[in-house]
């Protein structure tokens, strides 16, 4: 299997995993360690000066995966870009995952905040991933104004729905030039595979890892599921195997043929 | 002098510096952000930032979540 | 009721009214049936002028992917040995008219054996046995010796010879025969008479009911054809589907092939009257292979190797490579005449070169043919 590049950076796994909603930080880091994800992504929020800290960043780090902030909490693209420049301070990183989901019932992003916030913190040096609808000519414009990557739902976060964008994921995956991560709803490693299976360079999932019976076990078979999945896609299914494209001479000729 | 930091109202010493207000508050500094007055204060320069009456300090950390 | 039945009450000729009716709208109604049941009309569709015109690219790219998704990559290999060059018939366009002059010959079960060896050496499994059509000279008598013979070289065992009864083809059966090519040539009736001077072969109706009667002996696999450039090829082509649409119905066990013979020069120098280039090809066997996904698509050394390499990862199932279409042809080259002139020269090692480097497979032994088999 070829290595996920997201940002210029090489990574192992083609696996992101959330943070949220772990029984203990222990278990955090035993379901990230089952996972082989590379790449984790947390929130930042005020500190709660009466209350303990549940510090999930040195655990991490010690597990040698790379952090991602990202901008949960933000309600405008005026917030979210507070949120990823005091992350970038709080951890060291560029990297943010811009998402910016007002709406309490479903949690969908809201695509205008979010073109302006990756708007405007690509233009201050972040490498953003853009967390988003499942909307072509929306990745399209990220895509534009320079994010790293491009993050659309599968289905509304947390809803175990899975691929059910699985028609505009498709299109999305055909045009984009930067990696796209299919993001949310994800509830099982098939549909981890399936995505990957369709061509998306990496996936990002958390609650059907954190909420499992034994999340450190779902962890491990997300990850069989991605490597599956993108081993899958190199093989070249059969239904889209080379040899049902046309070589360069039979293109011609079909050319001449039609005139 | 009087700060408030998150949201709450303090009483401090006087010329405070960010960085210690950050230790006081037991998170350590690994994973942590600060703002005086809605300006993002680099870690490097936390120590050298005396905190001023009235001023307004949110401190973050990075959190599950998200 | 048998197929020749059917056919009469039809005026093929107004095949070619169907096709040429055809628009852009019934291309696309076909297109989107591709996997039901298709008709003659959307037939007539798919080797219209419009499709040629508007939709072969994507025809080519839908019978690439059918084919890949219902044969994956393999490439049947196939090699006819030629028993005989004695012919009792006398057709204008063949180069075994009796009305030609060369020296004639129907090997010997020796001779058959020397060409087996020589076949095996070549790697192949599946044998296609061709004979001018003589009954005195190379019949039942001499079929039943030689099918065990040739058995013996050959896990699949195919017959292009003189249509047979039903009794017979049972027999052969029994002895090992497992498909039977008939190519009907044309089904135009006047077109049939004028070609067809003399011989059994201008009895119409006979070679016309043959897959009836090697459906009703319960053979593994008929191949048809008609013969491309005899006649109009909008009527031939479209009653060579309403063939193809009866058998399915009445002889829904029988594995369908159908062949591509492109009239070329033969001896007698018989020039076709209606030309078939090489797009209106290639137009064809991405046609027949949506019209009905499941067809055995045939090519054969009559065609060019460029061509060839061209057109087999289109949708075609089954190819031969080093043929030699005169008696005797492998064992020691033949002084003979050839049946027609093999184009693709390549040698068997070549041509699976060439298909490997399509990303297809050429496969000599296709096991699933023979697994419940007695040996």
């Amino acid at each position: 299997m070829d290595n996920l590049v997201l940002a210029g950076v090489e990574l192992p796994s083609r696996l992101i995993l959330g943070t949220g909603k772990y029984a203990s930080g222990e278990q955090l880091k035993q379901a990230v360690a089952a996972s082989g994800a590379a790449v984790v992504t947390m929130a930042i929020k005020r500190v709660d000066t009466e209350g303990h800290r549940d510090d999930i960043v040195g655990p991490l780090r010690e597990l040698g995966v790379r952090l991602m902030p990202n901008t949960s909490g933000a309600r405008d693209a005026r917030e979210a870009v507070f949120a990823a420049r005091l992350s970038r301070e709080a951890l060291g990183t560029d990297w943010i995952k811009v998402e910016v989901h007002p709406g309490q019932k479903y949690l969908l992003p809201d695509p205008i905040a979010t073109y302006e916030a990756s708007r405007e913190l690509v233009r201050d040096g972040f490498k953003v991933f853009a967390y988003c609808g499942a909307d072509p000519e929306l990745c399209r414009a990220l895509e534009e104004v320079g994010v790293a990557a491009v993050m659309p739902l599968g289905s509304p976060i947390g809803s175990a729905r899975g691929l059910e964008t699985r028609g505009m994921l498709s299109i999305i995956i055909e045009q984009s030039h930067v990696p796209v991560v299919v993001d949310a709803g994800i509830g099982a490693p098939s549909e981890a595979a399936a995505a990957l299976e369709m061509g998306a360079a990496a996936l990002m999932v958390n609650t059907a890892v954190a909420a499992a019976g034994d999340p450190v076990a779902m962890a491990r078979a997300f990850c069989l599921a991605a490597e599956a999945g993108r081993t899958a896609y190199e093989a070249g299914l059969a239904s889209r195997a080379a040899t049902a494209r046309a070589t360069s001479p039979m293109e011609r000729f079909l050319e001449e043929a039609m005139k | 002098m009087r700060i408030v930091c998150n949201g709450k109202a303090r009483e401090v010493a006087d010329g405070l510096t960010l960085g210690a207000l950050v230790d006081s508050l037991g998170q350590g500094r690994e994973g942590v952000a600060a703002a005086v007055n809605s300006a993002i204060v680099r870690r490097a320069d936390w120590d050298a930032t005396a905190l001023r009456d009235g001023d307004e300090v949110e401190v973050f950390s990075m959190v599950a979540g998200g | 009721m048998s197929f020749f039945d059917e056919i009469s009450k039809v005026d093929v000729d107004s095949f070619r009214a169907l096709v040429d009716s055809r628009t852009d709208r019934d291309v696309d109604r076909a297109l989107a049936r591709c996997g039901q049941r298709m008709e003659l009309p959307d037939f007539a569709a798919l080797i219209s002028e419009p499709a040629r015109v508007h939709y072969l690219k994507e025809m080519a790219t839908l019978s690439m992917q059918l084919t890949r998704r219902r044969f994956g990559r393999a490439v049947n290999m196939y090699l006819p040995l030629y028993l005989s060059n004695l012919c009792t018939n006398r057709c204008a366009y063949c180069g075994f008219s009796s009305a030609n002059k060369f020296r004639r010959t129907v090997l010997t079960l020796d001779e058959v054996r020397d060409e087996c060896e020589a076949i095996k050496a070549m790697g192949y499994e599946n044998i296609l046995l061709v004979s001018g059509e003589s009954e005195r000279r190379a019949g039942m008598p001499y079929f039943r010796e030689v099918m065990p013979l040739v058995k013996r070289y050959a896990a699949y065992l195919q017959v292009e010879v003189q249509p047979l009864s039903a009794e017979d083809y049972a027999e052969l059966k029994g002895l090992g025969l497992d498909a039977v090519c008939v190519y009907q040539e044309t089904y135009h009736p006047g077109c049939y008479r004028e070609n067809h001077l003399s011989g059994r072969k201008a009895d119409m109706r006979w070679r016309m009911e043959t897959p009836d009667r090697a459906g009703q002996a319960g053979l593994d696999k008929v191949g048809l054809a008609a013969l491309l450039g005899l006649y109009d090829p909008r009527v031939d082509l479209m009653a060579l589907a309403a063939h193809v649409l009866y058998m399915r119905d009445h002889y829904p066990k029988v594995r369908l092939a159908i062949s591509f013979p492109r009239l070329r020069p033969a001896a007698g120098a018989y020039e076709p009257r209606y030309p078939v280039g090489d797009a209106k090809l290639v137009q064809v066997i991405t046609a027949w292979r949506i019209f009905d996904n499941e067809l055995d698509l045939t090519i054969s050394t009559r065609e060019g190797a460029e061509f060839r390499d061209l057109i087999i990862p289109l949708g075609v199932t089954g190819v031969s490579a080093g043929s030699s279409t005169e008696p005797g042809g492998y064992a020691h080259h033949g002084e003979n005449l050839e049946q027609w002139a093999v184009n693709d020269s390549r040698g068997v090692d070549e041509v699976c070169a060439a298909l490997r480097l399509n990303g297809l497979d050429p496969v000599f032994h296709d096991a699933s043919t023979t697994y419940f088999r007695a040996v």
